[in-house]
């Protein structure tokens, strides 16, 4: 009996949860639902009509999918997105890595200083940097290439993996790096051997959010790949298919979905090294 | 600040014994590519900043303060301004406030999880796609028509007249480009404050609820107290993300119908009018703005590293 009474007290809460919980689904299940109905009717009807008749399978179709994939460029967009994120990932973390050792473990001068000045670039938002490194790149024709926006995305990357990295490598304990050098390890043997192996969830925790970054980056790439729509990634294509396809909901909701699909995989099958990845991320200019 | 809560650990005392040479080939790279891609241009952006237009030709040559002056005196600047005020107030209260609900209210259910991530996915997909999202549930048909936005289909099923959210100046569409934003990003907000309340000792609360302290009194008198210090890095986190913000105002209406915000304005005047001097001002500015939160947020930090 005092349970039911307190059960039933509890009633209010699990409405207000259910409830918010439910109107944060609401628009991606309708973009989903959307992405599977035919022109016909999304134009004609909203995605909710399709619970009147949930199980008619006639009325849903991949067509969008193959539409927005291999009409309107969105399978190539999707490959680009690979390209850049894929490089735009590893060259940051590997160069990060090497330095967060250094200036976790080795002995040169202005060892701090340095460091503290590679956090504080942390501050400065992206805009502070497009004019000159566009007008250079135009000058090297680094401008709509792929190394042009891998070298971006490695600058802009670098402060807060630098700074992850540090934190992590510079808690491990220096007994280790005491007995390796009595065996004489040398730095580099010491990098590789100890220092990478342990530091494995941090670096997975870093390659995500930089992965993620990069994938989802729109403001870079509209900068420096604007221009070019062969190299364009799914964000660019998507936000040119919301200016020239505006009212074409199926289409839009297509594309946008296969603009997330990779990011929800990594999503619900890392979800821990993601939200630890994302938080982290979170602060980056 | 967020970057606390990743791994932070003791730090040892020992260096390892290297050529002198050597520690700068491990962060040599990294220095340069640093050096090129944000040391270098943020001085060249501020010099760039009080020269007119074209700088390259030299016909406007070094102008002073001029651009500075366009920044706080023309319209479209100041409406870009308005409103970037208006994301920090709206976007900051209502991420911290339902993260902070979401954080508190959680902890008493037990599918806990499963709403988290609910809660959390908006975080993963990019502002792109979810600007496209909800651009679908603001859709707008005149009257008569079959709404197939879900906003309007609801207003019209109460009787109402559908509304151009994304149109009616200069409430109205604000707003509803703002919720986007909070849709977004209560997510992190929640997962930070959540995690900063599951440290609260247990026995606090419990004592409290003995002592016949309602639940409002355990979170005013009790949570939140404890909470502060999470709230203002949250809270400092979020600022600083939202005076940036852009993708979600470039591809949801493009700055139009009295929706500018700074950063799109800076891609405007360098893509549509290539003044590069203002350009370089507005990014400045940006900066500039985002100074004073970064060192609060800093010495908020340290603070709560001593304390541990």
């Amino acid at each position: 009996m005092a349970r039911l009474v307190r059960t039933l007290s509890r009633g209010p809460l699990h409405v207000v949860i259910i409830v918010l919980a439910l109107t944060w689904m609401l628009p991606t299940a309708g973009l989903l639902i959307t992405s599977f109905r035919t022109p016909q009717d999304v134009a004609h009807s909203g995605w909710w009509t399709v619970f009147e008749h949930p199980f008619n399978f006639t009325r849903y179709s991949l067509e969008n999918y193959r539409t927005v994939i291999e009409k309107k460029g969105m399978g190539q967009a999707f490959l680009n997105s690979l390209k850049i994120s894929i490089p735009g990932t590893i060259i940051p973390v590997m160069l990060a890595a090497f330095a967060a050792y250094a200036f976790a473990w080795m002995k040169f001068p202005y060892r701090k200083t340095l460091f503290l000045i590679v956090v504080a670039l942390l501050v400065v938002p992206l805009q502070m940097t497009f004019i000159p490194i566009l007008t250079i790149f135009k000058q090297l024709h680094l401008g709509g290439t792929l190394p042009g926006i891998w070298l971006a995305h490695t600058g802009y990357g670098l402060p807060l993996t630098v700074y992850l990295l540090h934190n992590f490598i510079a808690g491990l304990p220096s007994e280790l790096f005491d007995s390796a050098s009595i065996d004489g390890a040398s730095p580099l043997q010491a990098f590789f051997r100890l220092v990478i192996p342990l530091s494995i969830p941090a670096i997975a925790s870093v390659i995500i959010f930089q992965f993620l970054w990069v994938w989802n980056d729109l403001l870079v790439a509209l900068m420096y790949l604007g221009g070019t729509p062969n190299v364009a990634p799914v964000t660019l294509k998507v936000a040119n298919l919301v200016g020239s396809r505006g009212q074409d909901w199926e289409l839009l909701t297509a594309a946008a979905f296969v603009s997330m699909a990779l990011p929800l995989i990594v999503f619900f099958s890392l979800q821990r090294y993601f939200v630890r990845g994302i938080l982290a991320g979170s602060v980056k200019g | 600040m967020a970057l606390g809560i990743f791994f932070k650990r003791k730090r040892g005392y020992f260096l390892l014994r290297t050529g002198r040479l050597q520690p700068w080939l491990f962060i040599g790279p990294a220095l340069l590519l640093l050096s090129f891609f944000l040391v270098y241009p943020s001085i060249h952006t501020t010099v760039l900043s009080f020269f007119g237009r074209p700088y390259s030709a030299g016909a406007e040559g070094f102008i002073g303060v001029e651009n500075y002056k366009h920044f706080f005196t023309d319209r479209s600047m100041l409406t870009a301004f308005r409103n970037n005020a208006l994301w920090v107030v709206i976007f900051t209260t209502f991420t911290v406030c339902f993260g902070l609900m979401f954080a508190t209210l959680l902890d008493r259910v037990r599918y806990e999880k499963i709403i988290k991530a609910i809660v959390f996915i908006p975080m993963a997909i990019s502002m792109v796609g979810a600007s496209v999202i909800w651009k679908f549930v603001y859709a707008f048909r005149p009257a008569g028509a079959n709404q197939v936005g879900l906003l309007n289909a609801i207003v019209v099923f109460f009787g109402g007249k559908p509304v151009g959210w994304l149109i009616e100046r200069p409430w109205i569409n604000n707003w509803c480009l703002i919720i986007v934003g909070i849709w977004i990003w209560t997510g992190f907000c929640m997962v930070i404050l959540s995690a900063a309340y599951k440290n609260i000792p247990r026995e606090l609360m419990e004592a409290a609820r003995i002592d016949g302290a309602s639940e409002w009194q355990v979170f005013w008198r009790i949570i939140l107290p404890i909470l502060k210090p999470t709230v203002a890095v949250v809270t400092t986190t979020m600022i600083v993300f939202v005076l940036k913000i852009f993708d979600i105002v470039y591809v949801m209406t493009n700055g139009n119908f009295s929706t500018e915000v700074i950063a799109n304005r800076m891609y405007k005047e360098m893509f549509s009018f290539y003044r590069y001097g203002r350009a370089s001002a507005i990014a400045v500015v940006l900066l500039l703005l985002i100074i004073p939160v970064m060192l609060f947020n800093i010495r908020r930090f340290r603070e709560q590293e001593t304390v541990r």
